[in-house]
């Protein structure tokens, strides 16, 4: 369970994120949805410690995570598994290299334990025959997927998604989102998902959270959410002509 | 004056990340070789071009020069070795590789600072700076005196064939201006100033790309502004380093 306790945080003096507390449960996939700009990825890279927050708690289990020092944090860190918007693969490393490096980095297993975990992931996110290629060689889909590989790796007790299916064609992205929605049932992880794709939110949302100018403006179900009496949400959900007709139906 | 403190206390900050303990040794010892493949062994052709032509203009520009029949000739390579050892092979060297290694620094890690690969990094818990900076000071380190030396013997070869090809001089009066009241002090006093260079190009190329902010654009400025500013700066303590050690 992770949980975060009134965090502020801003830029240059301009607010990102004011007030915001909210609580990420154990083996749900947890979505942040809002508009481009709302502040989702500040959220996500806070939680994560990659920005510090300027006010507030962010709790790991019972471990007051941003009050650790960079060394501390390494142990929870070893921890949490990360997909980036852009996948962030190394360019200078191979498919293999890239799903094998927190393994070198952080455990004393032997060449041959590694290869086994880094082809049981692979296959695991359905990469075959792509161990030797760059990720200059792949496609986005199997980029996000070797990206998903390596943040499993350690085999992690939190995920967290940053936009996982953007650029991605809508069948592609749903099979993103459904093997990120397995791999948080099948290892029993908290997942936190930042997206702003509606069919995401239908399809693998146990949890959402609305965020709006860097305010959390709603949090629910799936189910609860087409029923929001919440105006600025309605207007998130509906914006597309189908799913207005859909509601006017 | 303000702007500049604030740079310069972060560039110290990211010197104190790049200098903390490794956190795999096995593995930035891997690096390091890979890096010296890529900003070293990658560099010894444009090196050697470079000093054997300035080898030659030298000779020939210094066989100009002292035309006077009062001078004997082997003066020729005398100067030739000094003007190499003591000044081109090191600066001239340096300005180059700032070009090149500098800009290729500053373009990688700015890179992977806007694809996020550094964000990657520090979210796994490693060291970024160090993980991605420390295995090139390593290597520059390491391997660009063994450049300045490459360029020493290749300038010199250079000048030796140009000013006997050309008739300026010959190869005996040559061979023996360049080892004529030779110091060999001038090859440490060469080296030091490598090393300091070698410090200037990779740690300012990599503070300009590891804090890109933005597109490839700023890339490219920051690539720009690497080559610039450690251009500057090499110039700077090369009067600095001359005065200091040879004073």
């Amino acid at each position: 369970m992770i949980r975060v306790n009134n965090i502020d945080k801003s830029f240059s003096g301009k607010k990102v994120l004011d007030d915001i507390s909210v609580t990420f449960e154990t083996g749900k996939t947890n979505l942040i949805i809002g508009r481009s700009g709302s502040g989702k990825t500040v959220l996500l890279k806070s939680i994560v410690g990659l920005h510090d927050i300027d006010n507030g708690e962010i709790w790991y289990e019972d471990v007051l995570f941003n009050k650790l020092d960079f060394k501390e944090r390494k142990e929870i860190r070893k921890q949490m598994g990360m997909l980036f918007q852009g996948s962030a693969l190394f360019d200078s490393m191979t498919t293999e290299q890239n799903v094998r490096f927190p393994l070198d980095m952080f455990t004393n297993k032997s060449m041959e334990e590694k290869t086994e975990t880094v082809n049981f992931c692979l296959k695991r996110v359905d990469i075959i025959n792509a161990n030797k290629l760059f990720p200059a060689e792949l496609s986005g889909g199997m980029k996000k997927r070797v990206a998903i590989a390596r943040a499993i790796a350690l085999n992690p007790k939190y995920l967290f998604c940053d936009e996982p299916n953007s650029g991605l064609d809508p069948i592609t992205a749903i099979l993103i989102d459904e093997l990120i929605k397995e791999i948080t049932e099948e290892y029993s992880m908290t997942t936190i998902v930042n997206t702003h794709d509606m069919n995401s939110v239908m399809e693998i949302g146990e949890k959402i959270v609305f965020i709006n100018e860097g305010v959390k403006c709603w949090e629910g179900t799936k189910n609860e959410i087409l029923k929001s009496d919440c105006e600025i949400l309605n207007d998130f959900v509906f914006a597309n002509s189908l799913a207005k007709q859909l509601r006017s139906s | 004056m303000l702007r500049f403190l604030s740079l310069f206390g972060q560039y110290f900050i990211l010197l104190k990340k790049v200098f903390s303990k490794p956190e795999k040794g096995s593995i930035y010892y891997k690096q390091t070789m890979r890096e010296m493949v890529y900003l070293g062994l990658n560099s010894v052709g444009i090196i050697s071009v470079i000093s054997f032509f300035m080898g030659s203009a030298i000779t020939l520009q210094t066989a100009y020069n002292t035309e006077n029949p009062i001078y004997p000739t082997y003066l020729i390579g005398l100067g030739c070795r000094d003007s190499i050892i003591l000044e081109f092979s090191s600066t001239i060297s340096a300005l180059i590789l700032a070009g090149k290694v500098g800009s290729n620094i500053a373009s990688e890690i700015g890179t992977m600072r806007i694809t996020e690969q550094i964000d990657a990094l520090e979210m796994m818990g490693v060291n970024s700076a160090s993980y991605i900076i420390l295995p090139k000071l390593i290597a520059t380190l390491v391997f660009n005196p063994l450049l300045t030396l490459l360029s020493i013997t290749v300038g010199i070869i250079g000048g030796g064939m140009a000013g006997t090809l050309t008739g300026v001089i010959t190869l005996q009066d040559f061979i023996y201006g360049i080892q004529y009241a030779f110091i060999p002090y001038y090859i440490t006093y060469s080296i030091i100033k490598t090393l300091f260079f070698a410090f200037i190009i990779t740690s300012v190329s990599a503070f300009q790309g590891y804090y890109v902010n933005g597109g490839s654009l700023e890339v490219g400025r920051a690539s720009t502004k690497a080559v610039v500013f450690s251009s500057v700066l090499i110039l700077l303590f090369n009067v600095i380093l001359t005065q200091l050690l040879l004073s």
